[in-house]
């Protein structure tokens, strides 16, 4: 709470100085850094009705290995020595929107919601294009066809809706487990055929006005959309930026560009990976764009696991 | 896993407000020592101590910005934009480019050594994809590269000192890099020597590069990235200014006869490394590589992927020259193909233009007689190994140009099949097989004026054949001998 008041008497909606929103950065990192996920939701919206009116439709994804495309840094057998190794990530059980959130959703989350409206959003939580492309703060208009998916939206904005939605965003590693489907199999991407037509999306220009969610096939898990129609946000976009280990951390930011954006992948084949990572790692929380939406996950208890 | 979000460039950011604020502190102070007041002193003496502020002109290629007239470094703004479009890249073919100003190749920039660039990199809110710039004219890090990544609907700043004069190459270096290149990411920019370049009467700007699509070269439709023929480095395109076509015909370069004209020619790639080189045309003066060493005297230059090459020369007679990648199947098969329109009075004694053509009659044309005793064939027992033989020597001599079924090649080449000529005169084919024919001749109602040289074939040969063309077709049926062919000679 304490943020946003903050937030609400600062200048910020306008050009707001650079110090003092690099202040609010800071706080809210540290915020963030301290109360883990949620930390900020929890203080921003505790509000918000905690029932949505109708649950979303979830998939239940029972997890697996995920080989993330870049290599890890792992302490080598020598203390001094840092090897960089493929690591595969456990996703542990989690349950996943069918599709992605339209703008009729993310209508009725706003009318619930007035601090995200487009008028009253803080320029802290979304830049200036934030639902630009809707008629009004409560008006879809023509650029906005209600089952089409929505986009202009910030990381803050995604992560409210899913939190008032009792669950949370997708991690790049459930994102991307689930996203590793084709029509029929789980991993689909050792298949240059599958990987082809994820390219040939990314080979067609942008369209203003996108088309309606669930108009592509179901995937192996039961899921839609998630290629071929928009990009989306997870919650940890911009990790592939940072690894925890110090020493990688100064040349990690430029893993993603030119000659070094392949020496430390893991498929050099997957090209579609290659610009969804590039695409997460150009994006700041605040950043909207025209081709990006979200939608929402929940954890899962492990069927049996340990605790 | 880490699920915690991160916040790492908001702390970079702060990290870096607070450099900026020790440096204004320090400056404020008056902070100097040895090192730092002698550059100044040194940059200002060539004009490179940067004053006043310009907006740089961006030009679309062919064309070129003006030559700078400053005589000292200033700071320059350069605001370039990232659009992704379809644009044509053959007849019928469509490709969506990833563009640095709205076509391939980018817009050309054009600075002067020592100048302070403020660079805006806008990538357009209807894009999907982020991009970034990697300057090869840049002194830092990613030539730019991590300084500018931009998001859909942004603007990212950062400024570089132009230190190195020369024609580079910019490119997007936003992973997979190749496919950004590939899809048209590319461009030239100019570091102007101090001293300015010297003065040439045209400019242009032309840039090859090479295209991999899912369909192969021709096939029409918008074509998507071909990533497998890529990594092959197989393009089904190469081209220079973004499309097959994109400087010849109407779009064709334009030149006068006595004007100097300075290329600048860049290479994106992504693979292909050119032999650049113009039909009719020598290089007066080359920047090889782009950079200072100069050539003189150069027919054919290699610009790497990734390079450039500033090329001289002066139209000294009029005609069209003709840009090639002289790796010459690229050219005739895949699209690397120029045109300068050079118009002016001839200059007869640097290019005559076709002075004769007259017919070239070797002796002993068709069929090269070999040293030594050739092995004397026994003549033909029956008319059907006179078919047998005939038919080989038809399909040896001439089938090339009356053709397998003697249909000829209309307006060219008179048939045999149901010739009237032919088999008017059993007499006259026989003297036109041995002795050749020139001139007018109507052959089934078509008028023919071509030339058929003497053929040097033996009499068995000439007789063997014409027994064969006799036979085929619907033809008369003759049979001609050997003695005929003698008989027929001797009158000759």
């Amino acid at each position: 709470m304490r943020i946003r008041a903050r937030v609400g008497r600062s200048p910020i909606g306008g050009p707001a100085p650079t110090v003092v929103r690099l202040a609010l950065y800071v706080l809210l990192a540290c915020t963030a850094a301290a109360g883990g996920v949620g930390a900020v939701h929890a203080g921003a919206t505790n509000t918000a009705a905690a029932t949505p009116a109708a649950g979303p439709d979830r998939v239940a994804i029972e997890g697996g290995l995920y080989r993330p495309l870049y290599r890890q840094p792992v302490k080598g057998a020598n203390r001094d020595t840092v090897l960089r190794r493929i690591v595969s990530v456990t996703v542990a059980p989690f349950e996943l929107d069918r599709r992605p959130v339209t703008n009729a959703q993310y209508l009725e989350f706003v009318r619930t919601h007035p601090e995200w409206r487009r008028s009253r959003v803080s320029r802290l939580y979304a830049d200036a294009s934030y639902l630009r492309h809707w008629h009004g703060d409560l008006e879809l208009g023509e650029q906005a066809p209600p089952q089409s998916p929505v986009v202009h939206v910030s990381w803050f904005a995604a992560r409210a809706y899913a939190a008032a939605h009792g669950g949370r965003l997708p991690t790049v590693a459930e994102w991307e487990l689930v996203a590793a489907a084709d029509e029929t199999r789980k991993d689909a991407t050792r298949d240059p055929a599958y990987l082809a037509r994820l390219r040939e999306w990314y080979s067609r220009p942008a369209t203003r006005v996108l088309p309606s969610v669930g108009a592509g096939a179901r995937n192996a898990w039961g899921v839609e959309d998630l290629h071929a129609l928009v990009w989306e946000w997870t919650l940890d976009f911009n990790s592939a930026l940072v690894s925890g280990e110090s020493r990688g951390d100064a040349s990690l930011e430029r893993s993603l560009y030119c000659g070094a954006g392949a020496s430390n992948a893991a498929d050099f084949a997957d090209y579609a990976a290659f610009m969804r990572f590039a695409f997460r790692a150009s994006l700041e929380a605040d950043f909207t764009t025209g081709q990006l939406g979200f939608r929402t996950a929940r954890s899962l208890p492990v069927a049996g696991g340990k605790p | 896993m880490n699920t915690r979000p991160n916040f790492s460039r908001a702390h970079a950011r702060v990290i870096a407000w607070f450099g900026t604020l020790a440096l204004l502190v320090a400056s404020a102070t008056g902070c100097s020592d040895g090192s730092s007041s002698d550059k100044p002193t040194a940059l200002a003496a060539h004009g490179m101590n940067a004053s006043g502020t310009v907006e740089a002109e961006l030009t679309d290629a062919p064309n070129v910005p003006p030559p700078i007239t400053r005589r000292n470094a200033a700071h320059v703004t350069v605001k370039l934009e990232v659009k992704e479009v379809v644009k044509r890249l053959a007849d019928g073919v469509d490709y969506t480019f990833w563009t640095f100003g709205g076509s391939v190749p980018g817009k050309f920039i054009r600075i002067r050594e020592g100048d302070e660039v403020e660079f805006h990199l806008r990538n357009h809110p209807d894009n999907k994809m982020p991009h970034n710039i990697d300057l090869h004219a840049v002194t830092g890090p990613g030539g730019g590269a991590a300084s500018s990544f931009t998001a859909p609907g942004h603007d990212s700043q950062f400024s570089f000192k132009a230190l190195n004069r020369g024609l580079y190459v910019y490119h997007c270096a936003t992973a997979p890099v190749g496919m950004h290149i590939a899809n048209g990411m590319y461009g030239l920019i100019l570091v102007e020597p101090a001293e300015g370049m010297p003065k040439v009467d045209r400019e242009y700007y032309v840039m090859q590069g090479d295209f991999y699509t899912k369909g192969k070269n021709g096939e029409p439709g918008l074509q998507p990235f071909d990533m497998e023929k890529a990594v092959r480095e197989q393009p089904d395109y190469v081209v220079f200014n973004g499309a097959v076509g994109s400087i010849t015909g109407d779009n064709a370069l334009k030149a006068k006869v006595g004007e100097s004209v300075r290329l600048y020619v860049g290479n994106g790639g992504p693979n292909l490394v050119s032999s650049f080189h113009i039909i009719g045309e020598i290089f007066d003066k080359v920047h090889v590589e782009g950079g200072s060493l100069t050539n003189d005297n150069v027919q054919t230059t290699l610009i790497p992927s990734g390079g450039s090459s500033i090329v001289e020369f002066r139209c000294d007679a009029p005609g069209t020259l003709i840009l090639v990648d002289h790796s010459i199947f690229r050219t005739f098969n895949k699209g690397s193909l120029g045109m300068i329109k050079v118009e002016g009075a001839d200059e007869k004694l640097v290019y005559s233009g076709k002075q004769s053509d007259v017919v070239y009659q070797p002796e002993g044309a068709a069929i090269q007689s070999v040293d030594g005793e050739a092995p004397v064939q026994a003549p033909a027992a029956s008319r059907a190994e006179r078919l047998q033989r005939g038919e080989r020597v038809y399909k040896n001599v001439c089938a090339a140009c009356h053709q397998q079924g003697g249909q000829g090649i209309p307006g060219a080449f008179p048939p045999l099949a149901g010739s009237d000529f032919l088999n008017a005169d059993k007499t006259r084919a026989i003297k036109v097989v041995s002795n050749g024919l020139e001139g007018r001749i109507v052959v089934n109602g078509q008028e023919y004026n071509s030339q058929m040289p003497s053929l040097s074939l033996s009499d068995e040969d000439v007789a063997n054949a014409l027994t064969y063309v006799f036979g085929q077709w619907g033809n008369a049926g003759h049979e001609v001998k050997a003695a005929e062919v003698a008989s027929v000679r001797g009158k000759h």
